[in-house]
């Protein structure tokens, strides 16, 4: 069984094959239990961030209770009482996530079929790799740039001419009514829309490429335009895959800070113009959190909590479906 | 029949306009974000900002460099606690527990992390760490962005482990290797370009993050090394100098941002050759 290669006296090897498998068996189970409790890390962030937000945001949920989420007056100084309400944040959190998805799904759904069924093959690469790294610029870069360029060309020639559109139409002329601003949701959400545009693409040409070419070649073969093929092959095929995707983007964009700090003018009325300045959720909490103390914030904590929750919720629904994807592809 | 096909060529002509449409849409408002970043970038693009610290208000000299240097500490740091953790972590799901119930959830949650907003990772930070600890610190912020870092590295090097094949680490038990060597000397190896891949995109992701700073290194305008102290640092200057009324703050903020964005490109490009090189081989 042993070889004894250097002619070592059997008994002393015996002794030595003993320690080392002893070694090795503390070494085995030490790193067998440094993975595992590595593993319990994540789950202890997660009931970490759940505990700490919860205790942070106490304060607030016993001075106002479920009223909060209704209330819409934010009056951190008011005397000798705040009255603070979430229902501003939380209206532009998702007036500003719902205008950016409108604006960058279908364009990015249109850039990755572009890229997967239109686009010449030599340039594929090289256009799905450039937007790839966009998806990895800081999303300070694109707040930066909406504040100094998006922003000022917004209020100066979108807003009038959408303005002027729908003046006097009923309900329109309410939503797009002035006047224009450099502080607006609706600039904020401009910025989410371009911000979100590369994420979306990315992900919607990866899932895209699973499809199998012989499903699109035998639709092609049966005389099927480009667009009969992404229309009854395509997309029919990478439903799931496509809707998870969103839902990513989605729970990007309603968590996401810098890119709308600098540009929503972090008012929390509700106006009913799109043109007005309004805030996030996170915006709010990046403006307002290193000066505020005591219940102030608190409330912004408690803000956060929602957040969490807003965002687990669409995440794990964007996961889940993701994961349906997965094994579809494998079966 | 003729004019049903014609009417099918019509509208697939109408969409693939569209989608043309949305792509030069697209990719001009992208080139136009580089190509404003680089032209205001570049006109700062001195020496002085990689000499001279951040300038009080007002001022027309100074540079970024003590905030450049915080953002390299704290970034370094964050990785250098968060990958191997995160690691070991990848490994246990890939290795260990791949068929568990219990990896499952773990796996669910960490994909939940992975794209949480990271303003709240700053809370969390802020309540665990800042509160505790009695104030602003460097040490918060890279504790921060090693929570950013940990479910990317997990992610990453658990679909890296998973590439590897089966016969391999088979080969390694048959020869008598225990399961934990042939994971440290069989797998990680085969694994290795992949497993730096992710590291390296985990730090491109962290190198920019601005919001869980905010709150937990904050910034300042002095050189500090001392990690128990806030520590100035490029995303959360460049934060600060945007809303600023000076000229050269917002200068400033332009050459940071051109900063940021060359490192997080250059990583992520780095990143994905090395990538490119495995799938090559």
């Amino acid at each position: 069984m042993t070889s004894t290669l250097d002619g070592a006296p059997p008994a002393v090897q015996f002794v030595d094959r003993a320690q080392a498998l002893g070694a090795f068996k503390v070494s085995d189970a030490t790193f067998y239990w440094l993975t595992r409790a590595s593993a319990m890390l994540v789950l202890l962030i997660l009931g970490g961030i759940i505990v700490t937000l919860a205790v942070g945001a106490w304060p607030a949920i016993q001075e106002f209770g479920p009223q909060f989420l209704w209330t819409q007056r934010w009056a951190p100084q008011l005397e000798p009482q705040p009255i603070l309400g979430a229902l501003g944040p939380i209206y532009g959190t998702l007036v500003t996530s719902a205008i950016a998805m409108a604006i960058a799904v279908p364009i990015g759904l249109g850039v990755a079929i572009f890229l997967t069924e239109l686009c010449p093959p030599s340039l594929r690469q090289t256009f799905g790799g450039a937007i790839e790294l966009l998806a990895g610029v800081p999303s300070i870069i694109y707040g930066m740039w909406g504040f100094f360029v998006l922003a000022p060309f917004l209020a100066d020639t979108v807003q009038p001419a959408l303005i002027r559109t729908f003046e006097g139409v009923p309900v329109l002329g309410d939503v797009f009514a002035g006047p224009p601003s450099y502080l607006s949701l609706f600039n904020a959400s401009v910025v989410l829309a371009i911000m979100i545009l590369p994420f979306i693409t990315a992900i919607s040409r990866d899932v895209f490429q699973t499809v199998p070419p012989m499903l699109k070649e035998s639709a092609y073969g049966l005389g099927c335009t480009t667009w009969e093929v992404v229309r009854n092959v395509v997309i029919p095929y990478t439903r799931a895959g496509v809707l998870g995707g969103v839902m990513l983007a989605l729970g990007r964009a309603l968590g996401e800070t810098m890119a709308v700090t600098f540009i929503i003018g972090n008012s929390f009325r509700i106006t009913g113009s799109m043109f007005s300045p309004g805030t996030t959720i996170s915006a709010a909490i990046a403006s307002e959190f290193a000066e505020a103390g005591g219940v102030h914030q608190s409330a912004l904590i408690l803000l956060g909590l929602l957040l969490f929750f807003i965002t687990f919720i669409v995440l794990a629904c964007a996961r889940l479906m993701l994961a349906r994807l997965e094994r579809n592809a494998g079966a | 029949m003729r004019s049903l096909y014609m009417r099918r060529r019509r509208f697939d002509a109408f969409v693939r306009a569209l989608c043309w449409g949305a792509a030069a849409l697209g990719l001009t408002a992208l080139g136009l974000i580089l190509f404003t970043l680089f032209w205001n970038g570049l006109a700062g693009l001195t020496p002085q900002v990689f000499t001279q610290m951040t300038p009080p208000p007002g001022a027309s000299e100074g540079g970024l460099l003590n905030a450049i240097v915080g953002s390299l500490i704290m970034t370094g740091l964050g990785v250098a606690l968060g990958a191997p953790l995160g690691m070991l972590a990848g490994t246990y799901l890939a290795e260990y527990g791949r068929f568990e119930k219990l990896s499952s959830v773990v796996r669910f949650i960490n994909d939940i992390l992975l794209s949480a907003p990271s303003i709240i990772i700053g809370l969390f930070v802020y309540g665990a760490v800042v509160v505790p600890m009695g104030g602003f610190s460097g040490l918060a912020g890279a504790l921060a962005l090693a929570v950013l870092v940990i479910p990317v590295v997990v992610r990453t090097t658990e679909d890296m482990l998973r590439l590897v094949p089966n016969p391999l680490r088979e080969a390694a038990s048959a020869l008598g290797l225990p399961r934990s060597l042939v994971i440290r000397r069989v797998a990680y190896r085969a694994a290795r370009t992949g497993i730096v891949t992710g590291v390296l995109l985990a730090t491109a992701r962290v190198a920019g993050e601005t919001a869980p700073l905010l709150f937990t290194s904050l910034s300042n305008q002095f050189w500090n090394v001392d990690l128990t102290q806030s520590m100035a640092n490029l995303p959360v200057t460049i934060n600060n100098f945007v809303q600023s009324p000076y000229e050269y703050w917002r200068q400033l903020a332009w050459t940071g941002a051109l900063v940021i964005t060359l490192a997080v490109l250059s990583l992520n490009i780095i990143a994905r050759v090395l990538g490119a090189e495995r799938t090559g081989k």
